[in-house]
């Protein structure tokens, strides 16, 4: 406990150098506004804004992009309360009570009540992920190849047992993923593989920020200007010093589902299927659940927007649980953070807290600092914000098709590379209009390759036999685990049919 | 009106036959990259593990049956998707995303004659001006200000070199003059 504070102490001293502590701020901002522009969320302005971060080092990159996230789950209640629409999926259970509340003209109650309750929701679960993460790291030392390539198979599974998506689906969008990262020079044996047309672009391999930059950037612009097509009513916000402090005052009727929320949406974050956007709807339903007055939710009840704003903030902590922890992304923001760590050299895994620890303490450190900075300019901003949305779509789309477009052809600095980004979005576009779910494909792009090694070495090990997996006692259990989370759904269906007939 | 309505969803293609092309489309992509997978070994190396084919073998293998899946599923009319006779992508859709598009496509094959920032500021002026409809103020600012933005983060900060093309020379002075 002691070592846990101290190491602590040392990453707040590290969020607090000027150079991060301005990086923190500036991400805070670019976050909120990311967050408040429906259409765009934290996963879209991690991938757009990664390649600008090579500009500073990793640790203060690392903070700015954690801080984008962090701002963008605090910025997606802005335009779910004044405009109606999430401003991004994770804000859509927002909608449900923030949008009668503006109706009402109480838009400043609710807009105050999901910042509140986005403090207290990233402040538990800041302080859940600090006591949780040594603990986990220090087991995760003791995996091997085996018990890495289950983890990750479990990771996939959770998609396919909780995703909620078509099943088929779900599972083609892993495996185009996962084949996607086989594409360059094999790791092990050096050799050239799936050079399609010998084209030598390829040789390179297809970087992970080609598909999320299409997917995440072209692909979700081009599914947003379809969307929002015609014109947005903003709804009033008077926001004064006196309304301020009385809505403070009203803390008291939605604290108790906020803290359930937050613990809640800390622990459904930390499942990489799951993330943000169920969490928030779980913590919405639960809030009505155990409510006195249920059927004032939906109808403008406070709580109704507090519940699921602290869940979604919480959960965004709860997904970078495993990625710092284990290497396994919570999320698909967190696995552009991950894919981001292995750009800037890092290992991603148990032994970044060994080899690194001003790297994740730093970033810890800075969690905190940024949920303080959030809630200050979101609150102190509001009106701002609120004006933001009413510039058009038609601005903002040309600017993030360029900044896509050199983002994609930075890191490699190669046409084909823009290219190929260009298709991916285009393909994500059409794939996602058919609900085939995109996250899943980005996700095993990143983990592609870790997957492929881990896989190889266990079975190299092993003299070829796949018992190994089944036969070591944590990778045995996450196998088991992963085997009954893509059961469930082919058992509820078939349960679901014998009820029918019967 | 009645006759029109009935002559436009003609033209237009369902969710339903997308559903069916994509699968097939999903299936052809499978076939390839197996095919392609077998260039390597995709068997068992002595000594080295699986062949360096295997893993993409077998992943695109698990492809083939997945869309194989959905083609079935079609079929049977089993997700909401295949029983869906709505457009799949309706004509005012296909305008903006169309137009979008094409001019994505216009930027990268005018990058590679006349370089990033003149393809840029083209860009540019014809989306906010003929796209969005913007007045003269906010298209000529941005349209100026976002390659300039663009200069100065990746060439100046980052020293990242975006592509010029032909249009190298005129960045000879610019360089002098930072670098």
């Amino acid at each position: 406990m002691e070592s846990i504070l101290l190491s602590l102490s040392g990453g707040l001293l590290e969020a607090f150098q000027p150079l991060n502590l301005l990086m923190i701020v500036i991400g805070c901002v670019v976050g909120l506004f990311i967050g408040a522009m429906p259409g765009l969320g934290s996963v879209n302005g991690v991938a757009i804004l990664l390649p600008i971060t090579f500009l500073v080092p990793p640790n203060a990159a690392i903070m700015f992009l954690a801080a984008i996230y962090y701002g963008a789950m605090y910025g997606g209640a802005i335009s779910s309360i004044t405009l109606g629409i999430p401003g991004a999926s994770t804000a859509v259970a927002t909608v449900f009570d923030g949008r009668p509340l503006a109706i009402a003209g109480k838009a400043d109650q609710a807009l105050t009540a999901a910042a509140i309750a986005s403090f207290i929701g990233g402040t538990i679960s800041v302080v859940l992920f600090t006591l949780f993460a040594p603990p986990l790291a220090d087991f995760a030392l003791r995996f091997g190849p085996p018990e890495e390539f289950a983890l990750m198979v479990l990771a996939f599974a959770t998609f396919i047992g909780l995703g909620g998506d078509d099943i088929p689906k779900t599972i083609f969008s892993i495996l185009i993923g996962l084949v996607l990262a086989t594409i360059g020079l094999d790791i092990i044996s050096g050799r050239p593989r799936l050079i399609f047309f010998d084209i030598t672009g390829f040789m390179h391999g297809v970087n992970f920020l080609v598909l999320a930059i299409g997917i995440y950037g072209i692909g979700e612009m081009l599914w947003t200007l379809e969307q929002t097509e015609g014109n947005v009513i903003v709804h009033k916000v008077n926001m004064s010093w006196r309304a301020f402090v009385r809505n403070l005052g009203h803390v008291k009727h939605y604290i108790k589902t906020t803290v359930l929320g937050s613990v809640l949406g800390y622990f459904v974050g930390t499942l990489p299927a799951a993330g943000a956007t169920p969490a928030s709807l779980m913590s919405y339903g639960l809030a009505k659940t155990f409510s006195k007055d249920p059927d004032s939710f939906g109808k403008g009840n406070v709580a109704g927007v507090a519940a699921p704003e602290a869940a979604n903030n919480a959960a965004s902590t709860g997904s970078m649980l495993p990625m710092i922890t284990l290497g396994i992304p919570g999320s698909p923001t967190t696995a552009i953070l991950l894919g981001g760590m292995i750009i800037w050299g890092l290992r991603p895994g148990p032994l970044l807290f060994t080899e690194h620890p001003d790297f994740v303490w730093g970033l810890i450190g800075s969690l905190y600092v940024a949920n303080t900075f959030t809630v200050l300019i979101n609150l102190a901003f509001i009106p701002l914000f609120v004006r933001v949305l009413t510039m058009p779509f038609t601005i903002l789309a040309p600017i993030i098709f360029v900044l896509c477009v050199v983002g994609g052809y930075a890191p490699s600095q190669s046409m084909h590379d823009v290219w190929l980004m260009l298709l991916f979005g285009v393909a994500g576009y059409l794939f996602r209009k058919l609900n085939y779910p995109v996250a899943p494909a980005v996700l095993a792009i990143v983990l592609g390759p870790l997957a492929e090694q881990s896989f190889r070495q266990s079975l190299l090990g092993s003299q070829g036999e796949v018992w190994i997996f089944f036969e070591r006692p944590i990778s045995a259990t996450c196998i088991a685990i992963a085997a009954a989370l893509v059961l469930y759904p082919v058992l509820r269906s078939l349960r679901k049919k014998a009820k029918a007939k019967s | 009106m009645a006759v029109h309505r009935g002559k436009q969803q003609e033209t237009e293609m369902t969710v339903r036959t997308a559903e069916f092309v994509m699968a097939i489309a999903t299936m052809l992509i499978s076939i390839a990259i197996m095919w392609k997978s077998t260039e390597l070994s995709i068997g068992w190396v002595p000594q080295k593990g699986p062949g360096s084919g295997a893993w993409p073998f077998w992943l695109s293998t698990g492809m083939l049956l997945a869309s194989t899946a959905t083609l079935v599923r079609w079929f049977l009319r089993a997700t909401p998707e295949s029983r869906s006779e709505e457009s799949y992508i309706p004509r005012t859709a296909l305008y903006v995303v169309g137009i979008s598009v094409g001019a994505l496509l216009f930027l990268l094959i005018a990058t590679n004659f006349i370089g990033i920032y003149f393809a840029l500021l083209l860009f540019l002026f014809f989306y906010l001006r003929f796209v969005g409809r913007h007045g003269w103020t906010a298209t000529l600012s941005l349209t100026i200000g976002v390659p300039v933005f663009i200069f100065c983060m990746f060439e100046w900060a980052l020293t990242i070199p975006l592509p010029k093309a032909i249009s190298e020379p005129l960045f000879y002075p610019i360089y002098d003059l930072i670098y």
